[in-house]
């Protein structure tokens, strides 16, 4: 008898708790498909036939540049992704598999990093990329992003690549394959899965990160839809159709990508986390 | 770095130096300039830029550590940098105070044993954490807005209308709430990565101690919560670091000036607005690096507490 009282009074908190976290991002997005007079009048209702409007998508898309902007988004990450897993697992390789002389020291120094955000380099970050003539260009938001998370995509790539039966890679160095080939044709398509965790939680914070595209792609048509957002909420202030579908716009997306990968996504942020 | 002494390049047998050099140049070149190009150098690059100080002709002198004299002592810098030090330091006790307890709440529900639904809940109450700071920001000025009165209403059915201010625009509010709504979001850390540490202590462990009398709570208080302590203090550094680091919330909501009279202002946004400057006063190069290595300093202690204090080991996090 207690244990049940117990079970449905812990339901119960987490209940609660998930419409805390639920109900403001409902809200929002609820509201986005009324017309203003319902948002004002009944904040609260799900939209009906007589208060459904569109009318602030209508505002949100017909500003024609919200749609580069994601584009200039999905570009920045898929660049990082990209790069990251390349270059990551190319380093990662090769600091698990040769002992080479300062091969510990390199991990040491790659590890740096992790715990050192890069923000901090912000103003010599702005000197270089304003020096390589790549101010408000995708390009430097790939090449920032990509160093800010190389250092945990290589550390965590190593743990896998260590995890590969030697024999795997010793038969085919019998076979006669080169070391690349061995890297490109057998640990590669091994360490896949490792792989797609690392892009996951490397998309998550380069898809929303406001300071870098804040500093060095800040005009131009290079805006990210993060700050192509901020930028449309500070011009649109009073035009609540439009700020409420804008904030949609923004959110819907990552939800279904959130939901797509959620499993990846927070296998992702514990593995080895904890030891 | 490429040194194939004997023994050492193992297995490539044949191989000649230089090939194994290029091999490791392939493999680590790309990898290693990337990230000492646009990480390291320029983290070096701000920490000798703070050395040095712009002269009204526009070249730079060598000022030792003069800019982090004037940043602590001269009254026009050291003011708003107390101000936005302490306020950072509240953000951070607040995030202490209320995320990571509730984050170790949620965890220690999440993990009892039998419990339905737990991805479903896992799921959803992480779901905040995945936005974007901007757009969690601006969700809840609609919200606390009195214009729109959503959270007026929901304090008068709770017969609590009197309550209700704009707490957003209140000096002495302001930092609150904009740290209290950072805690909404990213409760969901603490939480998984806690859980996360729970669900790894073996269950004979659990059941050990209830057959030893200890209730559910006792087992939790005495068993569990010290064999997560590594995990605890993995989430403390956590915070501090991002704390310390954090700007994205304040700016959305509250732009570059952190008003109402900087009331809100951290860190992250006095380093933004020295650096580029803003209505008030032109971009420093000199005294926005001295800031962000003052910044780097701050994080370094933290860092450097968690290594040597509770863990001693390098241990991997995200976020």
């Amino acid at each position: 008898m207690r244990k049940s009282a117990s079970a449905i009074a812990v339901h119960g908190i987490l209940i609660l708790y998930t419409a805390l976290a639920l109900f403001p991002i409902l809200l929002v997005i609820m509201n986005s498909f009324k017309a203003r007079k319902a948002i004002f009048g009944s904040p609260l209702a799900l939209p009906t036939p007589t208060t459904f409007s569109l009318i602030g998508y209508d505002r949100v898309f017909g500003d024609s540049s919200i749609v580069s902007y994601y584009l200039n988004s999905i570009t920045v990450t898929g660049g990082t992704i990209f790069f990251t897993l390349l270059f990551g697992a190319m380093a990662a390789w090769a600091l698990t598999e040769y002992k080479f002389r300062w091969n510990t020291l390199l991990a040491l120094f790659l590890a740096v990093g992790i715990m050192v955000p890069i923000r901090l380099g912000s103003v010599s970050i702005i000197q270089l990329i304003v020096e390589l003539n790549l101010i408000n260009t995708l390009t430097a938001l790939i090449l920032v992003y990509t160093a800010q998370n190389l250092p945990l995509s290589i550390f965590i790539l190593s743990e896998f690549i260590a995890q590969i039966p030697k024999d795997l890679r010793e038969a085919g160095r019998c076979d006669g394959l080169s070391e690349y080939s061995i890297f490109f044709y057998i640990v590669l398509p091994l360490i896949r899965p490792a792989m797609a965790t690392v892009a996951v939680f490397t998309m998550i914070p380069v898809w929303n990160d406001l300071w870098f595209p804040l500093l060095l792609a800040p005009t131009g048509g290079k805006q990210t839809i993060t700050l192509g957002i901020q930028q449309f909420l500070g011009q649109y202030i009073t035009d609540w159709n439009a700020v409420l579908s804008a904030l949609s716009t923004a959110i819907i997306p990552v939800l279904i990508l959130y939901v797509i990968f959620s499993r990846q996504l927070i296998r992702g942020l514990t593995s080895g986390a904890v030891k | 770095m490429a040194d194939a002494k004997a023994g050492a390049g193992n297995a490539i047998v044949g191989m000649g130096r230089g090939s194994y050099a290029m091999l490791l140049a392939f493999f680590l070149g790309p990898a290693v300039v990337i990230y000492t190009v646009f990480s390291i150098y320029p983290l070096f690059a701000t920490i000798f830029n703070s050395l040095y100080l712009r002269q009204p002709d526009g070249a730079y002198l060598f000022n030792g550590l003069g800019n982090f004299q004037t940043l602590l002592t001269d009254t026009t810098w050291s003011v708003p940098f107390w101000n936005a030090f302490r306020n950072n330091c509240y953000f951070f006790f607040i995030h202490m105070l209320v995320q990571n307890p509730i984050g170790l709440a949620l965890a220690a529900m999440l993990s009892l044993p039998r419990l339905r639904l737990r991805a479903t809940y896992r799921t959803l109450i992480f779901m905040p954490t995945m936005l974007s700071v901007v757009i969690i920001g601006f969700s809840w000025q609609l919200i606390l807005s009195p214009l729109w009165g959503i959270s007026k209403m929901f304090l008068n059915a709770l017969g609590l209308g009197f309550l209700f201010a704009p707490w957003l625009g209140q000096e002495s509010t302001a930092l609150i709430t904009v740290s209290l709504i950072s805690v909404w979001q990213f409760v969901g850390i603490p939480m998984i990565l806690i859980y996360t540490a729970l669900l790894a202590i073996p269950e004979e462990l659990i059941d050990a101690a209830t057959v030893d009398g200890l209730n559910q709570f006792q087992a939790f208080v005495w068993v569990k919560l010290p064999l997560i302590f590594p995990t605890i203090g993995l989430v403390s550094v956590l915070t501090f670091v991002n704390n310390f680091n954090a700007f994205d919330l304040i700016y959305a909501m509250k732009g570059a000036l952190a008003g109402p009279n900087f009331s809100a202002d951290i860190m992250g946004t006095l380093f933004y607005r020295t650096f580029f400057g803003n209505q008030l006063q032109l971009g420093d190069l000199s005294m926005g690096s001295t800031i962000a290595t003052m910044m780097f300093l701050i994080i370094l202690v933290g860092v450097m507490c968690y290594l040597f204090l509770i863990q001693r080991r390098m241990q991997r996090y995200s976020f």
